[in-house]
C-alpha cells in the first residue's frame, strides 16, 4: 500500500514543447522569400509608372481603374475566362466518366492506364504544348491527314484559336480531374452499385443516379482546381496563342518583360487573383447548396 | 520499501482526470496486474511511469528514486507496447540490439546477449527475419526480447496479449509468466482481461474511472471483493440488493439473510455471492427456492438461472456426468453463509 | 467487381490516344532526317539528337536545370522534413497556419508567384542569379515535398519513436535511426516529385532568368516562339526519356500511383 507520506505532491508544470521549432526555419524562408514577395506585388500594383522615369513610389488606384475602364482589357479577361470554363467543362465531362471506367478497370491494365493518364503530368507542359503545335498547325499532322484523305480542301485553322488552346489545356488539365473524381469513387462503397443493380437498374442508370452523385464532390473539386489552373495558365496559351490570342498571364508576361509597365502588370496580377478567388467561391456555394445536403 | 511505488498520482487531459489520485506499490521481482476496463487510465498510467506523458500531481518511486526528474530516456525500463512498435527496418536481432547498442555496449557482448535473449523466447531461428513477415505471437515475442535484453529493473507490459487470438493468448500466457520467472524482473503488466490477470501475476491492482478499486492478490481479488464493481468485474457474480438493519441483520427482498460477521454501516447494501458456490438440492431443503428460467451447457459446467424470490440468480454446476435439473423445474438453493460478501451499495460512496 | 463493357472499353481507348499523341507526336517528328516537322516522320535519323550537343545554348540550359534541381529539391528536403514532422505529429497553436503557408505556392497562380518574385529579387539585386532562382524554386517545391512527407508521418506508430527512447537513444539517433527509415519512401518520393516539379517548371522560371541562368524549359519556349525545327522536338524527346527513367525509379521505390496521387501508406 501507498506510504503516507507527509509532503504532499506538487503539480508539476509540462515541459516546453519543441515541436513547433522544427516548422522554424520552413516558416523564415516563406516569411521571406514568399510573403514579402507577395506583399510587394500588391504594393507594387499601386504604385505609378512612367515610361521615362520608372515606377513611382506614389498610391493610387490608377492602374485598376485603368485595366477596369478599358474595353482592350475586358475582351482579354473575357478570353481567358472563357477558355477556362470551357476547359473545365469538357475536364468534368471526359474525367468523370474515364475515373469511373479506371477505377472498374482490372489492376494491370488499370496501372497502365494510370500511367498513360497521369504520367503527363511529369513532363513538361512546354513539351506538351508542343505536342499539340505540331498536332494543330496549318501544315500539322491533323490538316495533313485530314486533307491526304481528301475530307477537307483547305487547313482547318487550329492555331492560334481560343479553341486550340481549349483542347491542349484540357489535355494539360484532365490528370487533376481524374485525381479528384477517383479520390472521390474510392470513398463509395461499392455495393451501392450492386444495389442498384439489384433493383434493376441498368448500368447507364447505375452510372448517373448512383455512381455520378457520390462523384460528385470530386468533380466539384476538380473543377476548382481545373479551373484555377486554367485561369492562370501561362504556357499552353502563349504557345497556341501566340500574340494573336492573349490571355491575362500571357498579357501581364508583356507587361512586365516587354512593356515593362510593372505596376499595371501588377494591377492585372491582382485581378486575375480576385476574379479566380470570386468563381470559386461562388462556384462552391451554388453547388455546395444543391449537392452539400447530402453530404454535410 | 516497494520497489515500484505509485504516489497519489493524477493525470488530467483538460477536463478530463484520466488517472486519479492512483496509488499502489510494486515489490522487487513481482508480476503485477493493473487491470480494469477499457478507457480506465490503464494506458495513461503506464505512460507516466515510462516518462512519456506529463505527470499532473503525484510523484512515481522507482528503487527509492523520485523518477519525476528522469527523462524517458534515462529511465532504463523494458517497455512491450500494445503495437508491439516494432522497427519494421530492421530485422529481429537487429531490434533485439537496438537498446544494446544505445548502451554502447561492444560488439561480441551484444550478440552473446541478443542471443540469448531470442533463445529466452524461442526466436533464434528467425533471428534474421523482418517483423513485416511474422505472425502476431512471434512479433510478441520480439517486443518482449527486446525489452528484455537490457535487462531493466521493470518490464512495463500494455496489453501484450489483446492483440492475438484467444487459444495463442493463453499460449503466451503460460509462456509470458516463464519468461518474467526466468528473467527475475519486475513485472507491470495492464490488462483489460481479469482471466490473465489472475492467471499471470502475484498482484492485481483494480482500477476504474482512474480511481483505484481493490489491490491484493489475485485470489483475494477474487473471493473478497471489496467493491460490487470488483466482484462483477471479475468472473461472473450474483449480485443481490439488500438491507443492513440496526438490529445487524441483513434483508433481502423481506428474508433475513445469515452472513458473515460484518462490520457494514446499516444500511443498504449489496450481496455479491459467486454462482460456483451456490447447491442445488430439493425444493424443500434450499435457502431459497425457485424456477429453473435458463440451462446452458458449457463444456465442463452447466449454467441455471433460477428465478427466486431473491432475484434471478446464476447458479454453475460442474459437470459431473449426468444432466442437471431441467428448465421448468423447481430447485431449492443453498450456500454456506460464510461465502456471501457484503459490499456497499453501488452508488454510495 | 464489375467489367467494363464495350462501351467503356472505347471511351478509354480514345481517351488513352488523346493523352499519348501529343507526345508520340514529339518523339516521332524528332526521328525526321528533314529539316522540318513531320509525322509520321519519313526516316529515321538521329540527326536532331547530334544537334543538341552542337547547340551550346541547350546544353548549357540543360546543365542549368540539372542543378538547380538537384539543390531546389535537396534544399526544400531540408526544410520540408522537419516542418512535416512537427506539423505531422504537434498539436501546437497555429499548426493549420503554417501548413496552409507552406502548402500555399500550390494555390497562388504561377504568374503571382513569378512577378512576385521578380519584384522581390530586383530590389534585393538578386536577379537573374542562380542563387535568387534556386530560392524561389525551393519555395515553389517545398508543398510537394511536405504534402509527401507528412502523409508517411500521420501513418508513423508513435510508440516505435517511445521504444527506441526507452531504450536510451537520443533525439537524433531516434531521428536516423527510427522516423527517418519509417517516412523514408515518403521523402524519396518528395525530392523526386521536387526534382521534376523544379526541372519542368517554366512560368515563374520565365520571369527570374538572365541568359546564364536560362533553364531548359525556358530555352525551349524561347526557341519555339522563334522558329520551329525539330531541334526542339528531338530536346523534348531527351526531357521525356529523362522523365521516364526517373519514373521508373520512383515507381520502384515509392510506387508511382502513390506518388501521384499524394496519399499515405501501402
Ligand atoms: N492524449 C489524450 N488527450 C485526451 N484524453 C486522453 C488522452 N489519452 C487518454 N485520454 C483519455 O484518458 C482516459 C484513459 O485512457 P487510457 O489510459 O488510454 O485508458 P486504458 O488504457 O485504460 O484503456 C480515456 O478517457 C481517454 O479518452
Ligand atoms: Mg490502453
Amino acid at each position: 500500500m501507498s506510504i503516507a507520506s507527509t509532503d504532499t505532491p506538487r503539480e508539476v508544470a509540462p515541459p516546453v514543447p519543441r515541436e513547433p521549432l522544427l516548422c522554424a526555419p520552413a516558416l523564415a524562408l516563406f516569411l521571406v522569400m514568399l510573403l514579402t514577395p507577395l506583399i510587394m506585388t500588391l504594393v507594387l500594383s499601386f504604385n505609378s509608372f512612367d515610361f521615362y522615369e520608372g515606377i513611382g513610389s506614389t498610391f493610387s488606384l490608377a492602374n485598376y481603374t485603368e485595366v477596369l475602364g478599358d474595353r482592350y482589357f475586358y475582351e482579354i479577361f473575357g478570353r481567358t475566362f472563357a477558355i477556362a470554363l470551357a476547359t473545365t467543362a469538357i475536364c468534368a465531362i471526359i474525367g468523370a466518366p474515364a475515373s469511373y471506367f479506371l477505377n472498374r478497370m482490372d489492376p494491370f491494365w488499370r496501372s497502365i492506364m494510370v500511367l498513360i493518364v497521369l504520367g503527363p503530368l511529369l513532363i513538361s507542359v512546354v513539351v506538351r504544348t508542343l505536342g499539340w503545335a505540331i498536332l494543330l498547325g496549318n501544315r500539322g499532322v491533323i490538316n495533313t491527314a485530314l486533307m491526304n484523305i481528301g475530307l477537307i480542301e483547305r487547313p482547318l485553322k487550329m492555331m492560334y484559336t481560343s479553341g486550340g488552346i481549349v483542347l491542349a489545356l484540357v489535355h494539360v488539365m484532365i490528370p487533376f480531374m481524374v485525381l479528384a473524381v477517383w479520390a472521390a469513387l474510392q470513398r463509395q462503397d461499392p455495393a451501392t452499385e450492386a444495389a442498384a443493380e439489384s433493383l434493376g437498374a441498368g448500368p447507364f442508370t447505375v452510372f448517373r443516379r448512383i455512381v455520378l452523385p457520390q462523384a460528385m464532390p470530386g468533380v466539384l473539386s476538380g473543377s476548382l482546381i481545373v479551373f484555377a489552373l486554367s485561369a492562370s495558365a501561362f504556357a499552353t496559351p502563349a504557345i497556341l496563342g501566340g500574340r494573336r490570342v492573349k490571355v491575362v498571364a500571357t498579357s501581364v508576361h508583356d507587361e512586365f518583360m516587354n512593356t515593362l509597365n510593372w505596376p499595371l502588370g501588377a494591377a492585372m496580377a491582382m485581378i486575375l487573383v480576385a476574379a479566380i478567388l470570386i468563381t470559386m467561391i461562388a462556384w462552391s456555394r451554388l453547388v455546395e447548396d444543391r449537392v452539400g445536403r447530402a453530404y454535410a | 520499501m516497494a520497489f515500484l511505488e505509485l504516489d497519489r498520482l493524477t493525470k488530467r487531459f483538460g477536463m478530463i482526470t484520466a488517472v486519479d489520485t492512483l496509488s499502489f506499490s510494486v515489490d522487487r521481482g513481482s508480476f503485477v496486474s493493473l487491470l480494469g476496463p477499457s478507457g480506465c487510465g490503464k494506458t495513461t498510467t503506464l505512460q507516466m511511469i515510462a516518462g512519456f506523458e506529463d505527470v499532473t500531481s503525484g510523484r512515481i518511486m522507482l528503487n527509492g528514486r523520485n523518477l519525476s526528474a528522469v527523462p524517458a530516456r534515462e529511465r532504463g525500463l523494458g517497455i512491450v507496447f500494445q503495437t508491439y512498435a516494432l522497427f519494421l527496418h530492421m530485422t529481429v536481432a537487429e531490434n533485439v540490439a537496438f537498446g544494446l547498442e544505445m548502451r554502447k555496449i561492444d560488439k561480441p557482448e551484444r550478440a552473446r546477449r541478443v542471443k540469448a535473449a531470442l533463445e529466452l523466447v524461442h526466436l533464434s531461428h528467425l533471428a534474421d527475419r523482418y517483423p513485416r513477415a511474422m505472425s502476431g505471437g512471434q512479433r510478441q515475442r520480439v517486443a518482449l526480447a527486446r525489452a528484455l535484453v537490457i535487462e531493466p529493473e521493470l518490464l512495463l507490459l500494455d496489453e501484450p496479449l489483446s492483440n492475438l487470438d484467444a487459444k495463442l493468448r493463453e499460449e503466451m500466457q503460460l509462456e509470458l509468466r516463464r519468461i518474467q520467472r526466468e528473467a527475475g524482473v519486475t513485472t507491470l503488466l495492464v490488462t483489460h482481461d481479469q482471466s490473465e490477470a489472475m492467471a499471470l501475476s502475484d498482484r492485481v491492482v483494480v482500477m476504474e474511472k482512474g480511481r483505484l478499486q481493490q489491490e491484493a492478490d489475485p485470489f483475494e481479488v477474487y473471493d473478497r471483493p471489496k467493491t460490487s464493481f470488483v466482484s462483477g468485474f471479475l468472473g461472473k457474480s450474483n449480485s443481490l440488493r439488500a438491507e443492513m438493519g440496526r438490529d445487524g441483520r441483513l434483508r433481502c427482498a423481506e428474508r433475513v439473510l445469515t452472513g458473515p460477521a460484518a462490520g457494514l454501516m446499516p444500511g443498504a447494501v449489496e450481496i455479491a455471492l459467486r454462482p460456483e458456490r451456490i447447491e442445488v438440492v430439493d425444493a424443500a431443503s434450499g435457502i431459497v427456492s425457485g424456477c429453473v428460467t435458463e440451462k446452458v451447457f458449457l463444456g465442463n459446467q452447466w449454467l441455471l438461472r433460477v428465478a427466486t424470490p431473491l432475484g434471478d440468480m446464476i447458479v454453475l454446476r460442474r459437470n459431473a456426468g449426468r444432466n442437471e435439473a431441467g428448465i421448468g423445474d423447481t430447485v431449492g438453493l443453498t450456500w454456506n453463509p460464510e461465502h456471501l460478501r457484503i459490499l456497499p451499495a453501488e452508488g454510495a460512496a | 467487381m464489375k467489367h467494363n463493357g464495350p462501351f467503356a472499353v472505347a471511351f478509354l481507348l480514345v481517351f488513352a490516344i488523346f493523352m499519348l499523341a501529343p507526345i508520340v507526336v514529339v518523339i516521332g517528328v524528332a526521328f525526321t532526317p528533314t529539316g522540318f516537322l513531320e509525322f509520321p516522320p519519313s526516316g529515321l535519323s538521329l540527326r536532331w539528337f547530334r544537334a543538341i550537343l552542337d547547340n551550346p545554348d541547350f546544353m548549357h540550359a540543360a546543365w542549368v536545370s540539372l542543378k538547380l534541381a538537384l539543390v531546389a529539391a535537396t534544399v526544400a528536403t531540408a526544410f520540408a522534413v522537419p516542418a512535416a514532422l512537427a506539423i505531422g505529429r504537434g498539436s501546437f497553436r497555429g499548426r493549420e497556419v503554417v501548413q496552409s503557408l507552406l502548402m500555399s505556392p500550390l494555390m497562388i497562380p504561377t504568374v503571382v508567384l513569378g512577378i512576385a518574385f521578380l519584384r522581390f529579387l530586383t530590389v534585393m539585386g538578386l536577379n537573374g542569379t542562380f542563387f535568387g532562382l534556386m530560392l524561389c524554386h525551393t519555395v515553389i517545391v517545398t508543398p510537394f515535398i511536405l504534402r509527401l512527407v507528412l502523409a508517411s508521418v500521420v501513418g508513423l506508430d508513435k510508440s516505435a519513436e517511445r521504444a527506441a527512447i526507452s531504450m536510451g537513444a537520443s533525439d537524433w539517433t531516434v531521428f536516423r535511426r527510427i522516423t527517418l527509415p519509417t517516412i523514408l519512401p515518403g521523402v524519396v518520393g518528395g525530392w523526386v516529385l521536387a526534382f521534376i516539379t523544379s526541372f519542368d517548371e517554366l512560368t515563374v522560371t520565365v520571369f527570374i532568368t538572365n541568359p546564364s541562368t536560362t533553364t531548359l524549359p525556358v530555352r525551349l519556349f524561347s526557341y519555339i516562339a522563334q522558329t520551329t525545327d525539330p531541334l526542339v522536338a528531338s530536346v523534348s524527346t531527351v526531357a521525356i526519356l529523362f522523365t521516364v527513367v526517373l519514373m521508373v525509379v520512383v515507381d520502384r521505390l515509392y510506387g508511382l500511383d502513390r506518388l501521384l496521387i499524394g496519399e499515405g501508406k501501402r
